[in-house]
């Protein structure tokens, strides 16, 4: 079969193949999408669906916080089962060592001007009646958003086919020689670029760190904002080999989505009992309350994670022809619009609006995925 | 800490299946636990009845019965994970026989989710549980032997029967009619039943088109009216309770549990006798369940003596099956606007768009809210042909308390 | 015979009488309005499909299909 020719190749459409495929349409490449599942149906779809302005690293804050204002842009064109809701993060402070913490983390953003709030012990109560009693405050960052994900990478799919991309499902790539793609049913497509938006699959340094979630039924008022223990940074950045935080978040259903975990060198998708029971033992010990919610249905997915907590963005040292959107662990949902604004600078030689030099994946000079 | 129980034979499900399981291992081994969602043993057909035909009532006692219990999780090998009132309870089994019964099919059409109508064995439960259906005005419709039972049970109750609207066609039932009386005790059944029901029309080739306040549109031959009603109670035939046994590994042909000649399932040491394996009714799921009980216990003998009783059991659950087809035609009672999951209101030409049930619940939610998919799942397969995909646990809805006690 | 309330009215049934059949002797029609608004009342009846579910003494989402009356029980549906 002769192979059809496309500028652009987007491998994943979770999330951030997504935005990719966005991104490029509308800078009038032409676009196909291969999708072996279903649109957002990986970590896009297994996720809590943050939008959120990170503070772990420069970094990771100036990709987050220009991703976020590009979510901003899209918000009111965005349809209702996006459920894009600006709920806010509160993270909770259990004791003085943590209300330090809160300090630290206000300067951070305020400095940067990004608005955040200290409460103390009371205006925790009354921001959230149903954390327990006794917790020292908390910091809440009212921007901060949350939508369903997968209908958002089902938005952004739509749209680049509005401008003519293409989109195969049920099949995968099985191959990429000298810029030809190949398809599992028999399909070739030359392109000029690759973009390699697989997540936890992309393979080389990323590794899949699992994570389970659990949500209940309708309980509207419940939960008002999103709420993070401060020691979810040690969980999220710590190496230990399985680790729980309090995270809740409401959904605009009125439904609770609990989390969080992660887990690494677990490859399958088991739903465990002893590590759900664990992060839902974690999740009362913040509100003791939730215990008599009802648990609908509890899941897991895999985050793709890199040794230093950043994505990997930008052209891979082994083909320069492949352009790497992966590595994102658990801000996929966030930075992927960002990720798709910085490649397309780099493929339209524009500067980009933010330094790229800290995500390119050259910074591993080896073992990178290709 | 949660409570725990340790059985050789467990059952779940405390229908005729799982008695008549639990009964016969009874016989070999004294450590035998059923476990069941009810308040009492008999199932949804004896409902809060004493009598149970076919059941060794003796050796009842002989059993341990945990009722109020419901299966949500299989937490490790040999373990499941159940909730009684508000304590988690883990159970661990020996040998397990799933023996979980059967609900009803709705199809969506217009107005099938408004509050006076109902299930038809939904209405008959409600009623059991105290309501007074005396001098209600009631049209059953639907399909399949459902119907009449339904209306036997409202009538001896006081409910004034409209009407029994059967959607397979005449010829169709006679043929099944005529199966069905070759079995004296069967013939039995009918004839009392419609004793019960005389003065009943009972129309075939019949179907609800639309429901609204007071009353239901009703379809035959072409020609449809309007027929009064305080309630309809709607039911297209029954589809099995597979959850467990899909979550446990067992594999699943046709949407019902596949089993060997000793009813085990595909996983080593896991039996399933009754409607999980075919919709039958009461007797074939007591002989399924009288040969897993004993195959469970290694009476491989005994069991084998009811192999023919079991194959007469399939040749009526054929029967039964080819009697009361649903009609392609039900597919086009669902409008573009008529909503199939009634946990989040999605409508048939939202789910229409996608084509597989992962894209489906994905996108739509469709499948996603509190009766996980068991409402819907079987309207979506009948509608576009598509079978549900993964069971995830919890397959009930636990609170959080009682997920996250220590194991 | 023992009494709940049913939205503040009380019902009188008999022993063993369900929390969806006590709301339907007491004249409700409504137990729980879906996610766009619509009235629902029982489907199943036999806990699947959480048609039925309303608040019983203070705990939402309880299936009244399943749950039999207790004395001064307080049921609220919604209106």
């Amino acid at each position: 079969m002769s192979a059809r020719t496309a500028d652009v190749v987007v491998i994943g459409g979770g999330i951030v193949g997504a935005a990719c495929a966005e991104a490029f349409s509308a800078e009038g490449s032409s676009v196909e999408l291969i999708e072996e599942r279903g649109i957002g149906g990986g970590a896009s779809g297994a996720g809590m669906g943050h939008v959120t302005v990170m503070d772990d690293s420069e970094a990771q804050f100036a990709l987050t916080r220009l991703s976020v204002a590009l979510w901003e842009e899209l918000a009111a064109s965005l349809p209702a089962e996006v459920e894009y809701s600006r709920c806010g993060a509160l993270w909770v402070a259990a004791d003085d060592e943590e209300m330090a913490e809160v300090a630290r983390k206000q300067r951070f953003y305020l400095s940067r001007g990004v608005r955040a709030e200290a409460l103390d012990a009371r205006q925790v109560a009354e921001a959230e009646p149903n954390l327990r009693p006794g917790l020292a405050g908390g910091l809440l960052v009212p921007g901060d958003r949350v939508l369903y994900a997968p209908c958002a990478a089902a938005w952004l799919v739509n749209r680049a086919m509005g401008r003519g991309a293409r989109v195969h499902l049920g099949v995968r790539a099985t191959a990429n020689d000298a810029g030809v793609v190949t398809l599992s049913d028999g399909g070739r497509i030359e392109a000029r670029h690759v973009v390699d938006a697989t997540g936890a699959a992309s393979g080389g340094l990323v590794r899949p760190r699992k994570g389970y979630l659990a949500i209940t039924d309708r309980y509207p008022g419940f939960v008002r904002h999103q709420l993070i223990e401060l020691g979810y940074s040690k969980s999220a950045h710590g190496h230990d080999d399985e680790s729980v935080a309090f995270n809740v978040q409401p959904r605009v259903t009125g439904q609770v989505l609990i989390g969080s975990s992660r887990q690494y060198g677990v490859d399958d998708s088991l739903v465990g009992a002893h590590l759900l029971s664990r992060m839902l033992r974690r999740a009362r010990l913040y509100m003791p309350r939730i215990a008599t919610l009802h648990v609908l249905r509890a899941w897991t997915g895999f985050r793709a994670a890199t040794p230093d907590g950043l994505p990997l963005i930008g052209p891979s040292p082994r083909n320069a022809q492949v352009l790497l959107a992966t590595g994102h662990e658990g801000l996929g949902i966030t930075a992927s619009l960002g990720t798709a604004r910085l490649l397309a600078d780099w493929v339209a030689g524009r500067t980009p609006p933010i330094p790229m030099e800290p995500y390119l994946p050259n910074r591993f000079p080896a073992e990178v995925p290709s | 800490m949660k409570d725990s129980l340790a059985c050789e034979i467990v059952v779940v499900g405390a229908g005729p299946a799982g008695l008549a399981a639990a009964c016969t291992a009874a016989g070999r081994t004294r450590s035998v636990a059923i476990v069941d969602g009810n308040t009492a043993p008999g199932g949804q057909i004896w409902r809060g009845e004493v009598r149970m035909p076919g059941i060794d009532r003796a050796r009842i006692s002989q059993v341990r019965l945990l009722s109020d219990t419901l299966v949500v999780d299989c937490p490790g090998d040999h373990s499941l994970l159940a909730v009684q009132g508000d304590r988690a309870v883990e159970i661990r089994y020996e040998k397990l026989i799933l023996a979980t019964g059967a609900r009803e099919r709705f199809l969506p059409f217009p107005g099938w989710t408004l509050p006076t109508v109902v299930g038809t064995g939904g209405l008959q439960a409600i009623v059991k549980g105290g309501m007074r259906i005396a001098g209600k005005r009631v049209v059953i419709a639907g399909s399949g032997p459902l119907l009449l039972a339904v209306a036997a049970y409202l009538c001896r109750q006081g409910a004034r029967i409209a009407m029994i609207a059967e959607q397979a066609p005449r010829s169709a039932v006679f043929r099944f009619a005529r199966t069905v009386a070759r079995s004296p005790r069967k013939l039995l059944q009918s004839i009392s039943l419609m004793q019960s029901l005389t003065g009943t029309p009972y129309r075939t080739g019949c179907w609800p088109i639309e429901a609204v306040e007071g009353a239901v549109t009703l379809s035959r031959g072409g020609k449809t009216w309007s027929e009064p009603c305080d309630y309809l109670a709607c039911g297209f035939g029954l589809v099995p309770n597979t959850e467990l046994a899909a979550l446990l590994g067992c594999v699943l042909q046709d949407g019902f549990v596949a089993v060997d000649t000793c009813q085990q399932t595909t996983q080593p040491g896991v039996f399933c006798a009754g409607e999980p394996t075919g919709i039958g009714g009461v007797e074939p799921a007591i002989v399924e369940g009288r040969i897993a009980g004993y195959c469970a216990t290694g009476r491989m003998d005994e069991a084998a003596r009811l192999f023919p009783e079991r194959d007469r059991g399939n040749r009526f659950r054929r029967a039964l099956e080819e009697a009361f087809r649903l009609r392609p035609e039900l597919a086009g009672l669902t409008g573009p606007d008529t909503i199939v999951c009634r946990c989040e209101d999605v409508t048939f030409a939202r789910i229409a768009k996608h084509g597989n049930w992962r894209a489906i619940k994905l996108q739509t939610r469709c499948g996603m809210g509190p009766c996980q998919g068991r409402v819907c799942g079987p309207a979506v397969e009948f509608l576009l042909g598509i079978p549900p995909d993964s069971v995830r646990p919890p397959i009930f809805p636990v609170p959080v308390g009682l997920l996250s006690e220590d194991l | 015979m023992i009494e709940i309330l049913v939205n503040g009215k009380p019902v009188r049934v008999a022993f063993g009488t369900t929390v969806a059949a006590a709301i339907l002797m007491a004249g409700e029609v409504v137990f729980r309005r879906s996610v766009r608004g619509e009235a629902r009342g029982p489907l199943c009846g036999i806990g699947i499909c959480f048609e039925c579910c309303v608040t019983i003494d203070g705990l939402p989402n309880q299936r009244s299909c399943q749950v039999p009356c207790r004395d001064g029980a307080e049921v609220v549906t919604a209106c």
